[in-house]
């Protein structure tokens, strides 16, 4: 199979998933930005969870490497505020917005549109950032188990246990 | 726990699980298939997209960004898995009634009223800022929150932090608190 098929046939399930999540709508990002509902972040620690386990499986099994994005802290710092600032305006994320347009509403072309903007904007204003944000701090592709020296088992267990106590408090306030 | 929301959607902790049993299916199928291991994520095809849409205005500009060269403009598999995502998301809200034509999302316009003219002003500028954090940020909630955290990514959690974080704090000052309507 070539790698165009399969990336359309995943997307297509992950696409059917997020919809069936009710998680593409702007009025569902934005309510878990203002901690009124938080079916967004149930769908996404759920699959977290899940893949996680998974995930480690594989790698134990030596069928792939992990590829962890660098912990450069510039970038997702700042990165990361102007993100979380424009997302909120916005009410979609790049997935997100293209499930959106296909859920019919068709305001997401607005999105779309500013975040094809932003991509040529970065573009242009990249030989800059390279020069600055990006060169501020690298500590490389790191991972949260060796980071803290404990097994990665013990880790996910840690993270499952916190989520779920998580998902109880949403549950109990009904969020 | 109910199966089915409210909105006649599926639990979300049964879709997300689901999603998370996809993400560790299209490991494995890159893997196996492709010879690499491609992980879910998003924001790199809007940089393709849109040098390809400048391509045909801009061609020496495009071919000479160090960016565009650096992410190699063509349509791979992270583009069509986008693609996919607009189509999945079609057919699932085709077969279940929930297609809806929506000019301006509901919290919106109870904040800004109904015009179409603001909603598009407010989602470019917030698009063009949110693209420019991911790009820097090398990730968005799929790249960093999904494929990084399933990782356990140091980048992957602190990426999502700030998302959130950041999200929290602009959506209050927005749209006002949870009590405020």
């Amino acid at each position: 199979m070539n790698e165009q098929i399969l990336g359309l046939l995943t997307g297509v399930a992950f696409g059917f998933l997020l919809q069936k999540g009710r998680v593409l709508r702007f009025d569902k990002q934005v309510a878990a930005m203002r901690l009124k509902d938080m079916t967004i972040l149930k769908f996404m620690l759920a699959a977290i969870l899940v893949g996680t386990v998974g995930l480690h499986l594989l790698a134990h099994f030596d069928v792939m490497a992990f590829k962890h994005k660098p912990m450069n802290l510039g970038a997702v710092g700042l990165g990361g505020i102007l993100f979380g600032a424009g997302w909120a305006v916005m009410g979609f994320c790049p997935g997100t917005s293209v499930g959106a347009l296909g859920e019919g509403r068709w305001h997401a072309v607005f999105a779309i549109v500013g975040m094809l903007v932003g991509a040529a904007v970065y573009a242009e204003l990249y030989p800059f950032f390279k020069r600055t944000v990006l060169a501020w701090k690298d500590f490389g592709p790191i991972g949260l188990p060796e980071t803290l020296s404990l097994s990665a088992w013990l880790v996910i267990a840690l993270f499952w246990a916190i989520c779920l106590a998580l998902f109880a408090w949403f549950e109990k306030k009904r969020l | 726990m109910k199966w089915k929301t409210d909105d006649n959607g599926w639990n979300p902790y049964v879709a997300g699980a689901m999603a998370g049993i996809l993400a560790i299916a299209s490991v494995l199928a890159t893997t196996k298939i492709l010879g690499r291991t491609n992980y879910l994520g998003a924001s790199t095809t809007f940089v393709r997209a849109a040098a390809l849409l400048q391509r045909p205005v801009a061609r020496e500009r495009v071919a000479a960004g160090e960016y565009y060269t650096e992410t190699k403009i063509r349509v791979d598999w992270q583009f069509m898995v986008v693609v996919g995502i607009f189509l999945g998301a079609l057919l699932s809200s085709l077969t279940d009634g929930s297609l809806r034509a929506e000019a301006v999302p509901p919290t919106w316009s109870r904040r800004f009223g109904p015009g179409v003219g603001k909603r598009a002003i407010g989602a470019i500028l917030g698009g063009i800022v949110a693209m420019v954090g991911a790009r820097m940020a090398d990730g968005c909630p799929s790249g960093h929150g999904l494929s990084g955290m399933m990782q356990l990514s140091v980048s992957g959690f602190v990426a999502l932090a700030f998302f959130f974080g950041t999200g929290i704090v602009v959506a209050r000052l927005v749209y006002g608190g949870r009590n405020h309507e």
